[in-house]
């Protein structure tokens, strides 16, 4: 337990004060606030239902961001080969890694919530919904993250990491959008749809919490994060 | 301390390490020594723990790194080649991290930096960013993150290479200084390095150990006497009196202008040939000019060894 706090509090640090973590920040909150004040002026919307539509997609780019470098650059740099003759598991340091991401997510939300007061103050705020909004948005960062990790600690290359983390997520997405499930077979659709890191989300930003979808993504960050321990391990016996 | 027993390990086709053992005892300052893609390296990382052979095993102090592999790796203070350091963190951060890791309780923590940080003379750069350092810095970092919290074993993988001169005497100088009370396995591809600054020896070559014993004792068992001789003689003459020296081999036959001959004339073994070669000279009536006993150096010893 040591071990993976000291190792969240190194990453959470260094990702905290590099300009270009700032910069995916800044670019995020923007972003989001973009989106809240074109609805609250286009629309005449006080809500935050077009916010959580957009974040899932913003999120696409802003968490294989704070992912990449994670694996890659210390293995590009031979520090992992330090960090891993240690007398620590892998799977505390893959924890540590993938918690000060998940901080970094949380401080990344935490800038959008005076949003909510804005909310309550200029229409009805629906407790439920943003309260939901926020939950699945979590779930669905936190197990994004675990997929990003995983795939940086398959390269050297930060770029490489970040392109195909995309690539995964958005194919994670996309197989949720009733566009594309709508040229399937109904019970292949159903299924693709059930793997789809849109569906999960949207039944719980509808303010429901359904176990299923919580479980969905919680095996899904499980299972990365056991990837991930894995794809270290495999350095012992790779020839 | 160190003991490795038929470990081998292959990359594919490629066998890196071909069923090499060894062993170091407590105290002793040993280097490991070969060409470019020796296997140093790989045995090295297979020693702190980082890969696992195909076949054999290591044992740190007496645990077994493939059972025990965290207990191991708590004996071991563990350079990289090429000193990898988290270039945005602090120099104290930095150890103050490792230290962490390496479960030191907090209240040691600044203690063992101060010790650490004395012993490396880091005491400059302590609050300076890494990345900002020399190289001759970086490496005194690196092997203070390998000493923070005090291992009987260090194992440094070429920590001089990359440094200047000047650079190369220091950091001598202070593994000198830390392996007079521990076990240190320090591998290096320039024999000299290795020479002054350990008391015995491995050389490997092609995933094979080649030679063991001190820099003395491997002179001494691949030591082959050669002496450089002068006659006034024709060169035909010579080499039909040579055949009544069975055992001798001569090379470099070189005329002058004044018909002095100049050769190369080596034996097996390591006995002076001096008396036998001016005994020779004159049953054959030779004026002998030059009679010069030059001794092979270790580095043509690790040349001959190492060569593919």
């Amino acid at each position: 337990m040591k071990n993976i706090f000291t190792i969240t509090k190194k990453e959470f640090l260094e990702t905290f004060f590099s300009p270009l973590a700032y910069v995916f920040l800044v670019v995020f909150v923007v972003l989001v606030y973009w989106f809240f004040f074109s609805d609250l002026f286009l629309l005449n919307q006080a809500s935050l239902r077009g916010v959580f539509n957009w974040v899932p997609l913003i999120f696409l780019v802003f968490l294989p961001a704070i992912t990449m470098g994670k694996w890659s650059e210390e293995k590009k740099s031979g520090t992992l080969e330090i960090l891993l003759t240690l007398p620590v598991k892998d799977f505390e340091i893959v924890l540590g890694k993938f918690l000060s991401s998940f901080l970094f997510l949380l401080v990344a939300l935490f800038l959008t919530t005076p949003l909510v007061g804005l909310v309550a103050l200029l229409g009805d705020l629906d407790g439920g919904a943003i309260w939901g909004g926020y939950l699945g948005l979590i779930f669905l960062g936190a197990a994004s993250l675990a997929i990003g990790l995983f795939i940086s600690s398959l390269t050297e290359s930060a770029i490489i990491a970040f392109i195909i983390s995309f690539l995964i997520l958005f194919g994670l997405l996309l197989i949720g959008e009733s566009v594309v499930l709508s040229f399937l077979p109904k019970l292949f659709a159903s299924f693709l749809s059930s793997l789809s890191l849109s569906q999960h989300f949207q039944s719980i930003a509808r303010g429901v919490i359904d176990s299923r979808d919580v479980l969905y993504y919680l095996s899904l960050a499980g299972y990365f994060l056991f990837l991930n321990v894995l794809s270290l391990e495999s350095r012992k016996w790779k020839n | 301390m160190i003991r490795a027993q038929n470990i081998t390990k292959a990359y594919g086709a490629i066998q890196a390490i071909s069923g090499i053992s060894f062993e170091l005892s407590e105290g002793e300052v040993v280097g490991f020594l070969g060409p470019n893609g020796a296997g140093k390296t790989t045995t090295m990382r297979i020693l702190a723990g980082y890969i696992s052979p195909t076949s054999g095993k290591c044992w740190v102090e007496d645990f077994d790194i493939g059972e025990n592999l965290i207990l191991a790796r708590q004996k071991i203070g563990y350079l990289p080649e090429s000193t990898p350091l988290y270039g945005d963190m602090e120099v104290s951060g930095y150890l103050a991290y490792i230290a962490c890791l390496r479960g030191m309780a907090k209240t040691l923590i600044p203690d063992a930096i101060k010790k650490v940080v004395q012993t490396c003379g880091l005491k400059k750069v302590i609050g300076r960013k890494i990345a900002t350092l020399s190289k001759g810095y970086k490496q005194r970092i690196g092997l203070a993150q390998a000493l923070i919290h005090e291992p009987p074993i260090l194992i440094l993988d070429e920590p001089t290479v990359g440094l200047d001169p000047n650079q190369i005497v220091e950091i001598r100088e202070l593994i000198r200084n830390i392996g007079k009370n521990r076990t240190v396995l320090l591998s290096s591809h320039i024999l000299s390095e290795v020479e002054q600054t350990c008391e015995r020896m491995i050389i490997i070559s092609e995933g094979n150990i080649v030679a063991e014993g001190s820099p003395k004792e491997l002179a001494h068992q691949n030591q082959k006497l050669a002496c450089r001789v002068g006659i006034l003689a024709t060169q035909p003459q010579i080499q039909n009196a040579l055949t009544q020296l069975p055992d001798a081999h001569a090379e470099n036959f070189e005329n002058t202008n004044d018909g002095i001959v100049f050769f190369n004339l080596s034996f097996k073994g390591n006995e002076d040939h001096r008396q036998a070669i001016y005994h020779w000279t004159v049953k054959n009536n030779f004026v002998l000019m030059e009679l010069v006993q030059e001794k092979v150096s270790l580095e043509k010893i690790f040349k001959k060894l190492t060569a593919a």
